[in-house]
């Protein structure tokens, strides 16, 4: 439970992460809030051979609100979403998200780029960002979320990379978050996110496929005018889950497409 | 007894504020100058030969001491880990552990080499530079096909994968089952758990070559017992070799025994000649401290249509591990105990013990009553279901309401009522009304159950004359009383707390016992170097044996200062009263003295004729029986149908330990132990590959240890039916909760998935499992 060793910056500036990247080479990594990448190091599944901790750049702990959309600095903590008035009015399903993200250690740690970055299909913000067609803003580029998350903890950033905000559009439709897991710490065994955007719904799936998954015919169910109940009947297209130590993979198909009805009455039943 | 009294009430642990201040010293506290670091590296396979050994690089390391294997350590530690007889003296083979695996690893995690560095860091990176070639071998995994003829071996130089095979049968069984109406048959499982102390394990050893002498730190429940076996083994006489265990931060069973580690920090200590800390972390923990449970019991009942039950036959089929634990058959007490609080015509139960590739099973809180407890109230629920009998009068037809009570294998049971329990519980839960809902809710489709959990469990271990025989050693306690000249009172004791209060519990029985101020009664244990001999805390012991040592040692030194106050008051000793610590002649209380002047006075000039100076007393203690708590849990649980989720509603409990010391101490034992037993009942679960031998559950995130936000509200309520065995009439409670806990759960979910047809429910009540058997009986 000790990491292996490793070379440790803390650069001042977005362009100094990236060229200490440069030169650490292709085994550095960037270190946000550290709460993913830490306990791999800890269990030496990970052993980077340097760490560039971005948490002294200053710039990315914003949250702006601008023309439909709100953009979210990668530092942003989940303590700063929960506790974000703006975000509370303009995307207020990430607030719900935040609140259920792991505990208040995490939360006051954990930082919306890191798990962007990390790209785990259980991380609850990435499935949100998939389905409302977030972007994810970078020192290089800006990334469409359909085309950020490539495999199971795989995105399309490059080695020198840095996540420095992820913008999603204004939604202040109806939604709800359904998180099911056995303890109140854990992540999802399976996670059920669904926003009302105009006169459609998105729909998102943590944890049910290598990478984060939308509800794509789902939401074709439901835009053709379906039920709840039949909608979810359609979530076995959506995604594809393994089975593990937590659950069967049948398992958590059939919880999928529970929690898909459940999840959609009640965003409908919260109007 | 005093008027005033410390014993009963509910003061607060005068442990407390220095352990949620960090002012504890638990063993990563100790540090030594010139202390080197030791890594252990370990088996990754569950069974490897093991060709060679390449130690060059990681002895080319940074900041590397020594880096040794087996054949190192030969030479220093001169034997293998001890296996006690426990409930089966007769083994089949108790195969020879050495600390460290030589030429075959039989489990992943077995230590195959140290390193011993400057510092943890530079031990963990060089052992991973250690160079291990291992020869892949099967695992064995299968408890039955292990037990076939002509299975792989767990290890190569064995003749077979049985431990131990023994039959403990009681009554004329065919006679039983002869008169019976229904006969029902039921596997019942017991997952293997993880211990999971808070504080891991850990040791800081410093052994002084110049005149053999050594001083062992480490996290135990029993620093004697340490003493005594490692001390054996490296050669160093008890006199010399010195254990010490400040705060404990969680042992349930685990740490009550030697490991191979502690030879080994010995032996590199020995061998270096520097002190050599280890602390185990999270993740050897979980491979390589003893687990719990891990059985599967075969049982069959024989009742009667009004529900009196007669016959019971059922087999154990334990999973010992690779290597014998320390008490690896302690748990076949399940089998004396099967019959519960009940009333059989005759039992027969046997225990099978076998060897797989896995790490030891060990005690774990309860150490096979949790198990007898799960096995028998399963039964009796599934034979009330058969006959259409409340389950809550199936057990009353057939309480034991006689004490004391000799059961079927001849243990006395001490006190009881279990019928008074059972009612206590049921009004606290407003069982009709619970059962009236239930029947409202099916109708609308949700599934409710209730649950309960009729317990008696054996504890206060024990007694020389049944614990010689089981154990090759008399379980006694000690205690050691000294009044200071100033009346200020050390208490030295054998039993040694990782948890359970003593420092506070101990000190109210001193204060009235010797009528001095609580607040001046120092209890010390964990350090053999100022404590007598004892065996340490496990099994609910410490109260119902140690205290009673406390209590006798109270006795000899209240004699003494007797004798002292005569002399002083110039009367007869037949004419000294003592009331809440002051010694006057009868008729003349106002001049009275308090033991602190007896003290003082016993230190001086002008003894009486003959008699030595001081006022301490040294006791041993040996109870004449086991004491028996019991007690009735009730649970109402809500299962969701759709995705099998449990929810707890209720959870109500009515323990009785006998007389209780401090009540809010009982208490946190209650909650924690029941939290213990919930927990097993719905989440912990070690898993293995049945392929590789390989440990699923090597994380905490994979190892679902619950938190405060997972437990439901604990309705705690008491009887109190003193023990007739002991002074103070006091049992035990440190396990009581986890003995009762999980089979109330599990009787409640059963109930709830009733309309279904589902008569049994495994452990743990995953939400995956439960979905699948509600869709198998929905199909």
């Amino acid at each position: 439970m000790i990491t292996a060793a490793f070379e440790y910056a803390r650069p001042g500036s977005v362009d100094e992460a990236q060229s200490l990247l440069t030169k650490y080479g292709d085994d550095a990594k960037v270190i946000a809030g550290g709460q993913s990448l830490i306990p791999l190091m800890r269990l030496r599944l990970s052993q980077p051979t340097a760490l560039v901790d971005i948490q002294g750049i200053h710039g990315l702990k914003e949250v702006r609100r601008d023309n439909g959309s709100v953009e979210i600095g990668a530092l942003v903590r989940h303590v700063d979403i929960q506790r974000n008035a703006t975000l509370r009015e303009a995307l207020p399903i990430l607030v719900e998200m935040a609140n259920d993200v792991g505990d208040n250690q995490v939360r006051n740690l954990g930082t919306i780029g890191g798990v962007i970055a990390h790209g785990d299909a259980a991380g609850d913000y990435n499935a949100l960002a998939l389905m409302l067609d977030a972007e994810i803003v970078t020192n290089k580029r800006r990334h469409k979320a359909s085309d950020f998350f490539r495999d199971i903890f795989t995105t399309a950033l490059e080695h020198d990379e840095v996540v420095t905000a992820v913008r999603f559009p204004v939604s202040t439709g109806r939604f709800a978050y359904t998180k099911f897991r056995r303890r109140l710490y854990d992540w999802a065994i399976a996670g059920v996110a669904v926003q009302e955007t105009g006169s459609s719904w998105r729909v998102g799936y943590v944890n049910l496929a290598r990478t984060p998954r939308r509800g794509a015919s789902v939401e074709r169910a439901l835009a053709g005018g379906a039920s709840a109940a039949d909608a979810a009947a359609e979530s076995g297209s959506d995604i594809d889950p393994t089975g593990d130590v937590r659950a069967t993979a049948e398992y958590k198909r059939h919880l999928a497409q529970v929690l898909t009805a459940r999840t959609l009455e009640k965003a409908t039943m919260a109007a | 007894m005093a008027v005033t009294s410390m014993i009963g009430a509910r003061i607060q642990r005068r442990e407390d504020p220095k352990l949620i201040t960090g002012h504890g010293n638990f063993i990563d506290d100790v540090n030594l100058v010139n202390m080197a670091h030791m890594s252990v590296v370990r088996s990754p396979h569950a069974h490897a030969r093991i060709r060679s050994i390449d130690t060059s690089a990681a002895l080319a390391a940074k900041g590397v001491v020594a880096v040794l294997i087996a054949a190192d350590f030969k030479a220093v530690i001169g034997g293998p880990l001890p296996v006690t007889n426990s409930f089966v003296p007769d083994k089949k083979q108790v195969p020879e552990q050495f600390p460290i695996a030589a030429t075959e690893a039989a489990y992943a995690g077995e230590p195959v080499a140290v390193v011993i560095a400057e510092d943890r860091y530079l031990a963990d990176d060089a052992a991973q530079l250690v160079v291990v070639d291992y020869e892949p071998l099967p695992a064995v995994m299968d408890l039955e096909k292990a037990m076939e003829p002509g299975s792989p071996l767990v290890k190569s130089d064995r003749p077979d994968n049985i431990g131990w095979d023994a039959a403990f049968p009681a009554g004329d069984i065919d006679a039983a089952f002869a008169e019976a109406d229904v006969v029902l048959k039921q596997r019942i499982g017991q997952q293997r758990l993880f211990p999971t102390a808070m504080e891991t394990r850990g040791c800081v050893a410093d052994y002084i070559p110049y005149d053999n002498r050594c001083t062992l730190w480490t996290s135990t429940q029993v620093p004697h017992f340490i003493r005594l076996f490692v001390g054996g083994a490296l050669g160093v006489p008890e006199s010399q070799f010195r254990v010490v265990s400040h705060d404990v931060g969680g042992g349930f069973g685990a740490k009550l025994r030697p490991y191979p580690e502690e030879y080994l920090a010995t032996a590199a200590s020995k061998i270096t000649e520097r002190p050599v800390k280890w602390i185990e972390d999270r993740t050897e923990s979980l491979q390589a401290t003893t687990q719990g449970r891990g059985q599967i019991f075969d049982v069959e009942v024989a009742a009667k249509r009004d529900g009196t039950l007669l016959g019971l036959k059922f087999t154990q089929l334990l999973d010992i591990g690779a290597y014998h634990g320390v008490f690896s058959a302690f748990q076949v007490v399940a089998c004396l105990l099967g019959g519960g609080c009940y009333d059989f015509k005759a039992i027969h139960a046997r225990s099978i013990g076998v060897f797989t590739n896995r790490m030891s099973t060990d005690p774990y809180r309860g150490a096979g009553r949790p198990e007898a407890t799960h096995l028998i109230e399963r039964i009796v629920d599934i034979v009330a279901r058969e006959i259409g009998m409340d389950p809550a009068e199936v057990r009353r037809k057939n309480f034991i309401t006689t004490f004391p009570h000799t059961n079927n294998f001849g243990l006395v049971y001490d006190s009881g009522e279990y019928e008074r329990s059972m009612d206590r519980a049921m009004a606290n839960i407003d069982y009709p009304a619970l059962r009236k809902r239930q029947e409202e809710l099916r109708a609308k489709g949700r599934y409710t159950g209730i649950g309960f959990s009729t317990y008696v469990e054996i504890c206060g271990v024990g007694p020389s004359s049944a614990t010689a025989p089981a154990a090759g050693i008399a379980l006694v306690e000690s205690s050691m009383v000294r009044v200071h000249p100033s009346g200020s009172v050390t208490v030295s004791v054998g039993t040694h707390a990782h948890g359970q209060g003593h420092e506070t519990t101990f000190a109210q029985i001193v204060a009235d016992t010797l009528g001095v101020p609580y607040d001046s009664v120092e209890i010390r244990h964990g350090d053999t170097g100022d404590t007598p001999f004892g065996y340490g805390t496990y099994g609910s012991r410490s109260l119902a044996v140690g205290g009673m040592a406390i209590m006798a040692s109270c006795h000899k030194v209240v004699d003494k200062a007797k004798k002292l106050a005569a002399h002083a008051f110039e009367a007869s000793e037949e004419d000294i009263v003592v009331d809440q610590g002051r010694y006057f002649v009868r008729g003349n209380p106002g001049e009275a003295k308090v033991l602190a002047e007896l003290a003082f006075a016993s230190y001086g000039a002008g003894l009486p004729e003959g008699m030595e100076h001081g006022l301490e007393a040294v006791s041993y203690f040996d109870p004449p029986n086991f004491v028996w708590p019991f007690g009735c849990h009730i649970c109402a649980v809500e299962v969701d149908p759709e995705t099998g989720a449990v929810s707890i509603d209720r959870y109500v409990a009515v323990d009785d330990c006998g007389n209780v010391i401090n009540p809010m101490v009982v208490d946190g034992q209650l909650h924690g132990g029941i939290a213990q037993g919930i927990s097993q009942a719905l989440f912990e679960e070690v898993q293995y590959d049945d392929e590789t031998g390989q440990m699923l559950t090597g994380t905490m995130l994979d190892y679902l240890i619950p938190t405060m936000a997972e437990m439901p509200h604990f309705e705690l309520d008491r009887t109190v039916t003193p023990s007739p065995t002991n002074e103070l009439g006091v049992k035990g409670v440190g396990e009581a909760g986890t003995i009762a806990s999980s089979i109330a759960v599990i009787n409640a979910i059963t109930d709830a998935l009733a309309p279904f047809g589902i008569k049994h429910v495994e452990m743990p009540a995953r939400p995956d499992r439960l979905w699948s058997m509600i869709k198998e009986a929905r199909a």
